[in-house]
């Protein structure tokens, strides 16, 4: 099977999923998001971004979670 | 026996809590409304149990003030009731595991299961009981279903011999078993649900974010004065009046005793704001003044807690916190300090680092006027037409941001950035909502009344000794000089550190033109935080952050209220 292409966070568009493959972040984010569903293997689809570096928003399961745009830049997802 | 409500944020705790104890707490549709720990107590049997509503956590690894307090309840409780969300079912159960590997008795309550079916999920009860070992109760919190299944399962709570994991271990366990007892079919998009994602794209969000805040100021306006003009003026004019002036006869019309009771009557008439005696003012400020804009705030505040607006607002408002070295969940406070500063210094407990909470507070605190002032503002400098009103929310809105910007480069160390689950939109239940409005307004009736009652007291036996007199000869520089106010308005900044709606009453008598009202109003709003504040402020900050926060409002109240008078 083919590789997806691998971008970050605030790379995606809105509206594309993807697959998580890396967060590259500290113990403390990494189990941070990990607590709240966001951790190498799930699928996260992007919903929004705000403007001038502002949070992105993801849909993971059937929950909602606002990410700083910092943090976003850390996680690596392949693209569906 | 001791009983702990634990689980993640905004999964139904505090609902349950009510629920179980008829203890009435806040609750509503955002994670971290609950900071602190609330106790009550519940029959169970013959026994009398402690239940206790713990701050929601994701894990037993606190990441912010709030999962501290959680921690440190678990080691404190007997047994745990963990309030699970079924439609997260796996996100949820990592804490769940956690509290089984620390051998503590566990019941599952498998809150928001209405939810489960018309959001296609579907979860097989009994695998889910063998898996984890321990009773699961499906529980609709709000309406009360499963609550009576709950309390006959809490003797049956079990410590099923758990290993203790690592965290990729237990997500793998987890993996396992919501592969076994959950099963989800797709379904399309609700209503709610486009309106939700709507609210957090930069351009739907940000309009939807105007006319919320251009629909709140309207309401809160249009109920408040409704309320004022034609129920509680009236009230007060036409039923009470008389009763003042027969009294006033009675106490030989003049006297410290009739000043005390019923304030200075002039030409035969009672003005209720400025009379400032405990059965006129001492009565008509909290209740004819300050009531109505309570309850037209905390109502539409509650609605937009409930439906789970605020969340939304902080992601919306996240770019403008950073630059106030906050981040966007900061914004949860501070409208929180519209309507009492004390519950917003809490508040900031869902704050990660000492540095927010240190510069939410002490902006809160400068830069937000609580509703018992606002409503005074209203009254009082509206009276003078409104864009002095303007001019004094305007200044506030720019000083929020000024300090804001100067606090984010003077105080050490950074921000973090904003991580915060935001809930699906709900539909709120109209008796929660209300009960909610009466907690709070019944709140107000009963911290306030008393101390308005004694502020007013205390301002009359000091104006009888000369005391405000002393202090205005000694002040006069700075109040009189730079600030352009009477020497006598030095009483109402000394009384503003009791309540700040009866300090910008006292102000009402002076005969103050519309720049010295608007100065004054400033002034007494900056200054310094009303006594129930400070002892909020000093528990949550410490004396040395405390004090540095009090230079600040100090010297911020004076610079602002010195150029405010010289361009005006």
């Amino acid at each position: 099977m083919p590789e997806g292409k691998q971008i970050t966070l605030t790379q995606m568009q809105i509206g594309q999923s993807g697959i998580v493959v890396q967060i590259q972040s500290g113990h403390g984010l990494v189990n941070r998001l990990s607590a709240l569903g966001i951790r190498p293997g799930r699928r996260i689809t992007k919903l929004s971004s705000m403007l001038m570096r502002g949070p992105v928003t993801i849909q993971v399961d059937r929950a909602q979670v606002a990410i700083g745009f910092g943090m976003a830049r850390k996680i690596t997802v392949e693209l569906d | 026996m001791k009983i702990l409500l634990m689980g993640n944020p905004n999964v139904g705790k505090s609902v349950i809590f009510s629920r179980l104890t008829g203890v009435k707490v806040i609750a509503s549709n955002y994670p971290g409304t609950t900071v602190g720990y609330t106790s009550g107590f519940m029959k169970l049997g013959d026994e009398t149990v402690e239940v206790i509503d713990v701050p929601g956590t994701y894990t037993l690894e606190p990441t912010c003030e709030a999962e501290e307090v959680a921690l440190r309840m678990l080691a404190t409780g007997d047994t745990v009731i963990n309030v699970v969300d079924a439609t997260n079912l796996e996100r949820n159960l990592y804490l769940t595991l956690q509290l089984l590997e620390r051998a503590r008795p566990v019941v599952v309550a498998l809150n928001i299961w209405d939810d489960t079916k018309h959001r296609g999920i579907y979860i097989d009860l009994d695998k889910l009981r063998e898996s984890l070992g321990v009773p699961v109760i499906p529980t609709v919190a709000v309406t009360g279903e499963g609550m009576k299944e709950l309390v006959e399962n809490i003797p049956k709570a079990s410590s099923p011999d758990t290993p203790v994991r690592g965290r990729d271990e237990r997500w793998a366990t987890i993996g396992s078993i919501t592969d076994q007892v959950q099963h989800i079919t797709h379904r399309h998009h609700t209503w709610l649900e486009r309106l939700g994602d709507a609210s957090v794209k930069p351009l739907t969000g940000g309009i939807i974010a105007l006319a919320v805040l251009a629909s709140t100021f309207t309401v809160v306006r249009f109920i408040s004065e409704s309320l004022i003009s034609y129920i509680l003026d009236p009230l007060f004019n036409t039923l009470w009046a008389p009763v003042l002036l027969r009294l006033s006869d009675l106490l030989g019309g003049t006297g410290l005793l009739h000043d005390i009771v019923i304030g200075k009557i002039a030409s035969g008439e009672v003005n209720f704001v400025e009379s400032f005696g405990l059965l006129s003012s001492g009565l008509y400020v909290p209740f004819a003044m300050v009531l109505p804009y309570i309850i037209a705030f905390y109502l539409v505040l509650g609605l937009l807690e409930d439906i789970g607006y605020l969340p939304r607002l902080a992601v919306l408002m996240d770019t403008i916190m950073h630059r106030l070295g906050l981040h966007g969940y900061a914004i949860i406070p501070t409208l929180l300090g519209l309507g009492c500063n004390v519950p917003a210094v809490l508040a900031t407990r869902i704050l990660e680092s000492k540095r927010e909470r240190f510069i939410a507070a002490t902006l809160i605190s400068i830069a937000i006027p609580c509703a018992a002032l606002q409503a005074m503002i209203f009254g009082l400098v509206g009276e003078r037409g409104g864009q002095y009103v303007a001019i004094v929310y305007g200044t506030l809105f720019v000083v929020w941001i000024i300090l804001g910007f100067i606090l984010n480069h003077t105080v050490k160390g950074f921000s973090p950035e904003l991580l915060i689950e935001i809930p699906p939109y709900r539909l709120p239940s109209w008796r929660a909502m209300l009960q909610k409005l009466w907690m709070r307004s019944y709140g107000f009736l009963v911290e306030a009344v008393p101390i308005i009652l004694g502020a007013v007291l205390v301002i009359n036996i000091l104006y009888f000794l000369r005391v405000f007199d002393a202090i205005a000869n000694f002040t006069a520089p700075v109040v009189t000089g730079l600030l352009g106010l009477p020497k006598e308005g030095v009483a109402a900044l000394v009384i503003g550190f009791l309540r700040k709606d009866v300090a910008l009453g006292m102000l009402a008598p002076l005969a103050l033109s519309a720049k010295q009202l608007v100065v004054g109003s400033l002034v007494l709003a900056m200054f310094f935080p009303c006594i129930a504040t400070f002892v909020v402020l000093l528990r949550e900050l410490g004396v040395v952050n405390m004090l540095k926060s009090a230079g600040i409002m100090i010297s911020a109240a004076l610079i602002t209220g010195g150029i405010l008078n010289l361009i005006l």
